[in-house]
């Protein structure tokens, strides 16, 4: 889960990590205390999770209350990058900046421990230094057990070259920002700029955060840092009954078992699409390895609630998985919608194969629903549902 | 012969008297799989009946090792008690732990995986969230089903459950030497190349299959290995084309950041190494099939 700034300025400030005041509003009106708390002055800045949100008009210095009034109203509701912003974050003004850094720590897949990033180049995209400027781009690993102790907090500063005169509090902010980074359970914490300010001090003065929602069991905290507001009506749905669901924006409702499948599925269908009238997948939804006859009812009943799908695919590989409950939930799902008056119109494409196929494939033989058709092989049974949902 | 699992293992389930490992520890032993203890402190001394096997609970791995000589464990136990049992097992020594639990939280992960290399990597990790690994006919260490295929010369190395399932099930008629599922975590014990370094080592495999998914740059690293070091024909399949950028699929490591992780990516770098690639699971079976069968 990705967090907007305010909310990664406040994870700073709570383990330490120096930040100015801000706080976040959701109205224009709110804008006037706030500022006046923070002294008059203050930096408006919108509040979405999306980067360039400068270049677009997205951050305004306010010169006084009323000032904040009407840039907080000019932002709020401005669409950056397809990003509309319900909130925007009143700052107290930075005292004049003398130099920009970069500091992160991250998960390194690829090496399988953590990293920290560092360069007295801060400012821009760190992407962008470590292509033009590789040398200023320092990349230390962390050991997971060890963690950033002062010693490593000092090795990541003298690789970086961080200036003598802010060596020091470098070196104490990367252990605050560790500590964030570990006991808030984080995939990436960052801070660009880190900033050193006229009268010297080190500051973070924008950042990035974002956590492992497997790790939501010891960090009963982190519920309330969920954007609820930002979710798809149909995903929030589908979170709500266990579902792994993601909406997609094509015409093909996609249920099938197992992460890998799943997104194979994907493929099959966008490939088959090419030919019919370049439908796509609505959706991903994975129902998982035991799926139940509940759990596929729940499942169809949010795809058929969806108003882009045109057609389904169920594409089941029965490995733990048994088809003969896949099919009976197809036929329990259905006669469940019907129940609650909902008419379903929208044809179905049933491929199942493995544990029990032959079981799963007579439930629905028996059922004999005019919308439900079998198809025996994925491929197969994807084109199919491209052409029904492309007509 | 067969990679890291065969009939002469002896395997411990940590976590066989939840649920899930009552259910998987049954399947198991369904398969032929020599299940010689499960642990549970707090049930040692007992003993679960299988259909008419009983099998004994030890209070600690050490203790199930010293007892009967296991040298595998499959863990099932909850998320949040995983890295305790992933600790106890490399702290035993045991040689494979295989780590079916999904939704660990990565700095767990991390911890376990670091624990390993602090205690020399004795014990090789498969897994977090993976289905395990089969020898067909041999052995079945976690929850891959048994009945799908048959013991032949193919090797598969997979970081999807049911696409591996998939593809053992096209390739059923010819058959796997072995059958590993290496997990869709961001941070993972046994890799690609882990797998394929032993699959090319192994005289009864003639061919790789190897299953990967957008997410992380695992896939690239395993074709420049291919380039380098394999020399049998391995052929590949990438799930996530048309994955739209910063959505997890599902599995936790499965996301496109960027231009970082994407399925074209991964295609031409194994083309680069000398794979073929497939569109589809049905298209890689065909590939491997033409090779096998000129």
């Amino acid at each position: 889960m990705d967090l907007f700034e305010y909310q990664a300025r406040d994870l700073f400030a709570k383990h330490g990590v120096p930040v100015l005041a801000g706080e976040v509003i959701d109205t224009p009106e709110a804008a006037r205390e706030v500022a006046e708390r923070l002294g008059g002055k203050a930096v408006v800045k919108a509040q979405v999770k999306t980067g360039g949100r400068g270049k677009a008009g997205g951050v305004k210095v306010a010169s006084d209350p009323e000032d904040a009034v009407a840039k907080a109203g000019q932002i709020l509701g401005m669409d950056i990058k397809g990003h509309t912003v319900h909130k925007v974050m009143l700052a107290e003004l930075a005292p004049e900046i003398a130099s920009e850094y970069y500091v992160s720590f991250l998960l390194d897949r690829a090496n399988r421990t953590f990293l920290a990033i560092a360069s007295v180049e801060g400012g821009m995209e760190i992407e962008e230094v470590a292509a033009t400027n590789p040398a200023a781009v320092a990349k230390i690993p962390v050991d997971a057990i060890e963690g950033v102790t002062p010693a490593k907090a000092r090795e990541i500063v003298e690789a970086a070259a961080f200036p003598a005169d802010v060596a020091d509090q470098v070196t104490e902010i990367l252990q605050t920002l560790w500590k964030t980074f570990l006991s808030e359970d984080a995939l990436l914490v960052e801070v660009n700029p880190l900033a050193k300010v006229a009268d010297g001090r080190v500051i973070a003065l924008d950042g990035k955060v974002s956590l492992d929602e497997n790790a939501d069991f010891r960090q009963p905290e982190h519920e309330a840092l969920v954007d609820h507001a930002a979710a798809n009506p149909l995903e929030a749905a589908a979170k709500a009954k266990g579902l792994n669901y993601v909406k997609l924006d094509g015409e093909v409702g996609i249920i099938g078992n197992g992460a890998g499948l799943v997104m194979s599925t994907l493929d099959v269908v966008a490939y088959a699409g090419e030919g019919h009238g370049n439908v796509k997948p609505a959706n991903f939804l994975d129902i998982g390895g035991g799926a139940s006859a509940e759990v596929m009812a729940n499942g169809l009943e949010i795809i058929l609630g969806d108003p882009d799908v045109k057609s389904v695919f169920v594409n089941v590989f029965g490995g733990i998985t048994a088809c003969d409950a896949v099919a009976n939930g197809i036929v329990q799902a259905l006669e469940l919608l019907k129940s609650k008056g909902e008419e379903v119109t929208k044809p179905l494409v049933v491929r199942l194969d493995g544990n029990n196929a032959e079981l799963g494939r007579q439930i629905l033989t028996d059922a004999d629903h005019p919308l439900v058709e079998q198809v025996d092989t994925m491929d197969g049974a994807a084109e199919r549902a491209a052409e029904l949902a492309a007509k | 012969m067969a990679i890291f699992l065969t009939k002469e293992s002896k395997v411990i389930v940590q976590g066989m008297t939840g649920s899930e490992g009552t259910k998987h520890t049954r399947r198991m032993l369904a398969s032929g799989t020599n299940i010689v203890g499960g642990v549970n402190p707090r049930k040692a001394g007992t003993s679960v009946d299988f259909d008419g096997t009983e099998v004994p609970v030890f209070g600690s791995v050490a203790e199930a090792m010293e007892k009967t000589g296991a040298d595998v464990t499959v863990i099932f136990v909850p998320p949040k008690f995983a890295k305790g049992a992933v600790i106890e097992a490399i702290d035993a020594g045991i040689g494979l732990a295989v780590v079916i639990t999904e939704g660990i939280a990565v700095h767990d992960t991390a911890a376990f995986w670091a624990y390993a290399g602090s205690k020399g990597n004795k014990t090789r990790i498969i897994g977090p969230n993976c289905p395990g690994l089969i020898t067909p006919g041999q052995s079945n260490a976690g929850i891959i089903p048994a009945d799908i295929t048959t013991s032949g010369r193919i090797g598969l190395v997979s970081k999807s459950g049911t696409l591996t399932y998939q593809m053992m099930y096209e390739l059923s008629d010819i058959g796997f030497s072995s059958a590993v599922g290496i997990g869709g975590d961001p941070i993972i014990g046994t890799t690609h190349i882990d797998a394929l370094k032993a699959f090319q080592d192994d005289p009864d495999t003639d061919l790789i299959v190897m299953i990967g998914e957008i997410g992380g740059d695992a896939e690239e690293r395993a074709a420049a290995f291919i380039a380098e070091h394999v020399t049998k024909p391995v052929v590949g399949y990438v799930a996530g084309f048309t994955a739209p950028e910063g959505k997890t699929m599902g599995h936790a490591g499965a996301i496109v950041s960027g231009s970082s992780g994407t399925a074209q990516a991964k295609k031409e770098a194994l083309e680069a190494a000398g794979v073929k690639v497939g569109k589809t699971p049905s298209e890689t079976a065909r590939l491997a099939r033409a090779i096998l069968q000129g």
